[in-house]
């Protein structure tokens, strides 16, 4: 029983880190349908800014900052330099071009900052809280993950619902032709969701860091898992993907903790394989699910 | 016996693909005759690449979808050739064609959500099955001999045949084989239904044709030359474990394509070229100047990474495309119009499709 | 004033308009008319950038706007209601609104622009909150045009207002647009299937046959010429 509470709790805990991926890849689905592959990549790449911060002894809480703003300028680069003249192209071609700057950006971090695995000090203490007289392996920093990740959906739906550039983000998913008719910049627009859906990718790499280790392949099995979240959520819906990542983060807790850690990449691959077969849409989407 | 309708091809498509595959072979046999054994072990890697290669060029090419995973199906065919090998004596075809057919049956398995499934979809999916790969063995340790993985011994030269000239021969007709069959497949009736589903597939329904079944065919088709490449690669490396078919590996593949002309399948043996000797010429390279460990380590990494970008930006055809339109250049000056030179018609071109918007 | 001199735009090797030339003074209404598949739409679409001219010229005050983006053109004051409407059915009816005028928040009379709009559609003020996708036909037409004028245009281009609306509602509709250009001096594009009622609150009107213009002239003058009319506007 104890261990089922322990592994409920790691599988939410690590779901909401999925959850924060998955967002950002369903930021850049509704906006460009494209799938971003590089966004692990790119997540690795801020959560090395801020070591590299922290190595020079800045603050904690200003290198974490620096780390989510670097995530916000590397998407919009992203989007200008290698997503832009793709626009038109067949649907094919960002799949790959994504995929090759996974490889480049986890190859130049490598290059940066070594192959090999390092530690990422964590914003508060990872030992586990005791209620009563049973410990829970759940810490003061999983309590941080929940929270700041619940601080980003919050801050999403309500940059989405209540304000301008909200507006103009819906508009530019659902008819960019009409929203270009109504004078928004459709293309500063899709700037702006690579820099948001990177921000959310940046801020899944930090909260990760400290419980994995660091290196550059890191995001890559979280990627994996983000993707299911999203897809499990619809692709299309900031909500979807929360209930996906919790979802898919208690799945692979519960199949970790049961089969074995090498199953929790069995068990993203088969989740996907089935819930791609039965409901090709989502789990979690209805028509009333875009309409955010 | 009746032969299923893909296999009675038309015999001049058939009769051209042989000769072309025969005196691809002649030159290729010369080749390993007068080049050294180090060679011919790369000759050999030439070999397993393009036909892995050919099988993600033709999932491409004629279905329009991307499969991120193909190194997974050259895990089943690898395990499953090596599993064979460990445990009989039987002739080397029998195990390469095993490798084959659990490639394929698996292939079939996991494009089944494919056939309703968009590109990213399927992408996500088979990126997913690139990594469950690597750590099945680890669950399976004691069939699959988990991290320590499965040795193979090589197999035996006839006569006073170098084992390494004796291998290239081996991978090379065993993808050239391949490639042939691939071929006729493209240009059956089969494969004209499957261009048919891929550009209009309303009307592809319409006209009786059952685009799910197609794909997944298609996709079982894929996976079943990747499993081909991994039956090969099992008997060039001599050992089969984890390490060999990691995330990189597949995108290795994809690289191949891009790099050669997806949708191509000489483009695939452009494809394996650039494989084998980028690494080995960015090594060269990088020898020359002063760099750092680390970046000498993740040099070749990036170059791929970098390389696929810039084809897919500049000149999404890749080399076979290049060379198409030179040939056609050629062909106009020499006032001879004469096209018909290969099978798929690569969809990763510039053509834009309508729906989507240029801000 | 606009001014289009000589307009050809293809469709790769469909040509869709050839040397198009006609102008439209300020605070007149010119029908657009003709079959299907004439050009009309493509007219309108080049104007606001939608759709790139191949050869000639559209100038707008004096200004050439040929190869502007649509985000731009409507900067320059020319607001565009696509055919079929274009309201966004995911977005609420004041988001639509809104969002039409939003590119002017910084004006002072930004909300004034968007008050009017709702009150020249007393419909819409009621369903101010509601989805766009809950609308009937002809209040979502109503919202299109709300919306085009919530941006202040000086010239308005209607796209088939009167597609899919009862004759009372498109009778009521043509009276409101005659009224726009009659009091606020808005010049307008009308383009229309129902060659009757354009022609009856049109001051000019210009015929597309296969992308040529093959008539232009009052729009009274016009609707008594019984060849022309049978032979391009079935009436
Ligand atoms: N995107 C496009 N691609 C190719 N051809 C097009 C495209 N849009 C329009 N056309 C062609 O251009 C011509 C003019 O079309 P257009 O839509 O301008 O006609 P229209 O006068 O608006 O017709 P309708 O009254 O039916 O709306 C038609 O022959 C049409 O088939
Ligand atoms: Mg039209």
């Amino acid at each position: 029983m104890g261990r089922f509470v322990d592994l409920t709790l790691n599988g939410f805990t690590y779901g909401v880190i999925y959850a924060a991926v998955a967002l950002g890849l369903v930021l850049i689905w509704r906006a460009t349908r494209i799938v971003n592959f590089a966004q692990g990549a790119l997540a690795t790449l801020t959560t090395y800014i801020a070591v590299s911060l922290l190595d020079r002894s800045v603050n904690y809480w200003l290198a974490f900052a620096g780390a989510l703003f670097a995530g916000l300028v590397i998407g919009a680069l992203t989007e200008r330099v290698f997503i832009r003249p793709l626009y038109g192209k067949p649907d094919l071609n960002p799949i790959v071009v994504s995929i090759g700057l996974l490889i480049l950006v986890e190859s130049i971090a490598g290059a940066i900052w070594g192959s090999g695995d390092r530690g990422f000090e964590p914003a508060f203490s990872q030992i586990g809280i005791s209620v009563g007289k049973t410990h829970l392996e759940f810490s003061h920093f999983d309590v941080f993950v929940l929270a700041s990740v619940l601080v980003l959906m919050v801050g999403i739906l309500v940059l989405f619902r209540w304000t301008n550039l909200g507006l103009r983000m819906r508009a530019s998913a659902f008819a960019p032709e009409v929203a270009r008719l109504l004078g928004v910049r459709v293309g500063r627009i899709l700037t702006t969701g690579w820099a948001l859906a990177t921000f959310a990718g940046a801020l899944a790499g930090l909260l990760v860091a400290p419980k994995v280790l660091l290196s550059p392949n890191m995001m890559d099995p979280i990627l994996v898992y983000g993707f299911a979240a999203a897809v499990l959520g619809g692709l299309d819906s900031p909500l979807g993907a929360l209930v996906g990542g919790i979802v898919t983060g208690l799945g692979i807790s519960y199949v970790g903790g049961y089969m074995g850690s090498s199953m929790e990449t069995v068990g993203a691959a088969v989740l996907l394989i089935v819930v791609l077969s039965i409901r090709p849409e989502g789990i979690f989407s209805r028509p009333s699910a875009r309409r955010v | 016996m009746k032969l299923p309708r893909w296999l009675r091809l038309p015999t001049q498509p058939l009769l051209r693909h042989l000769l072309l595959a025969v005196a691809g072979g002649l030159v290729l046999y010369v080749i390993t005759l007068s080049v050294s054994q180090y060679d011919n072990l790369e000759l050999a890697e030439i070999g397993w690449y393009a036909i892995a290669i050919a099988g993600l060029s033709v999932l491409t090419g004629v279905n329009g979808q991307i499969s991120l995973g193909h190194g997974a199906f050259m895990a089943v065919g690898a395990y499953s050739a090596g599993l064979m090998m460990e445990h009989f004596d039987l002739p080397l075809i029998v195990p390469v064609l095993v490798a084959v057919g659990a490639a394929a049956v698996i292939g079939g398995l996991v494009g089944l959500p494919a056939t309703r499934l968009k590109g990213p979809y399927l992408a996500g999916v088979t990126l997913a099955l690139a990594f469950a790969v690597q750590d099945l063995p680890n669950k399976f340790s004691s069939l699959f001999n988990g991290d320590q993985g499965i040795i193979v011994n090589p197999p035996t030269p006839p006569g006073t045949v170098p084992a390494e000239r004796w291998l290239a021969w081996i991978t090379l007709f065993g993808a050239v084989v391949g490639m042939v069959i691939l071929a006729n497949f493209l240009r059956s009736r089969f494969g004209r239904s499957l261009r048919a589903v891929r550009d209009d597939e309303i009307a592809a329904s319409a006209a009786g044709l059952n685009p799910a079944r197609l794909r997944v065919l298609t996709f079982a088709v894929s996976a079943a030359a990747a499993g081909l490449a991994g039956g090969l690669f099992a008997l060039w490396s001599g050992i089969v474990s984890p390490d060999s078919f990691s995330l990189f590996l597949s995108i290795q593949l994809l690289a191949g394509m891009v790099i050669g002309g997806s949708g191509s399948l000489i483009g695939a043996w452009w494809g394996a070229l650039a494989l084998v000797y980028i690494p080995e010429w960015t090594q060269n390279v990088s020898g020359h100047f002063n760099l750092s460990a680390g970046v000498k380590a993740n040099m070749q990494n990036a170059v791929f990474g970098l390389l696929i970008i810039v084809i897919m930006m500049l000149a999404p055809s890749g080399i076979q495309g290049w060379l198409r339109s030179l040939w056609s250049a050629i062909g106009r000056l020499a006032r001879r119009s004469k096209g018909d030179s290969d099978q798929a018609v690569a969809p990763l071109t510039s053509t834009p499709s309508p729906e989507r918007i240029s801000p | 004033m606009l001014e289009i001199d000589r307009l050809s735009v293809a469709y790769g090797p469909v040509r869709a308009l050839t040397e198009v030339s006609f102008e439209a003074r300020d605070g007149s209404i010119t029908a657009v008319l003709g079959a299907n598949g004439a050009g009309k739409t493509t007219l309108l679409r080049t104007i606001t950038g939608l759709v790139p001219a191949k050869e000639g010229s559209i100038r707008y005050d004096g200004k050439e706007i040929a190869g502007l983006a649509p985000e731009e053109v409507v900067r320059r004051g020319i607001s565009h209601v696509p055919e079929g409407r274009g309201v966004i059915t995911e977005l609420t009816v004041e988001e639509n609104i809104r969002l039409g005028a939003l590119w002017r928040r910084r004006q002072p009379d930004y909300q004034e622009a968007i008050d009017r709009a709702f009150a020249l559609f007393p419909p819409l003020e009621s369903r101010r909150k509601q989805s766009a996708a809950t609308l009937s036909g002809g209040e979502r037409q109503m919202l299109a045009i709300a919306r085009a004028l919530a941006a202040k245009p000086d010239l308005l281009l209607l796209d088939e207002p009167s597609l899919g609306l009862a004759p009372l509602v498109t009778a009521e509709l043509m009276r409101i647009i005659r009224e726009l250009a009659r009091t606020d001096g808005l010049t307008v594009l009308l383009v229309e299937q129902n060659a009757r009622s354009a022609l009856s609150i049109a001051d000019v009107a210009i015929v597309l046959n296969l992308g040529r213009v093959v008539a232009s002239d009052k729009a009274a003058a016009l609707a008594s010429e019984d060849e022309l009319r049978h032979r391009y506007l079935g009436f």
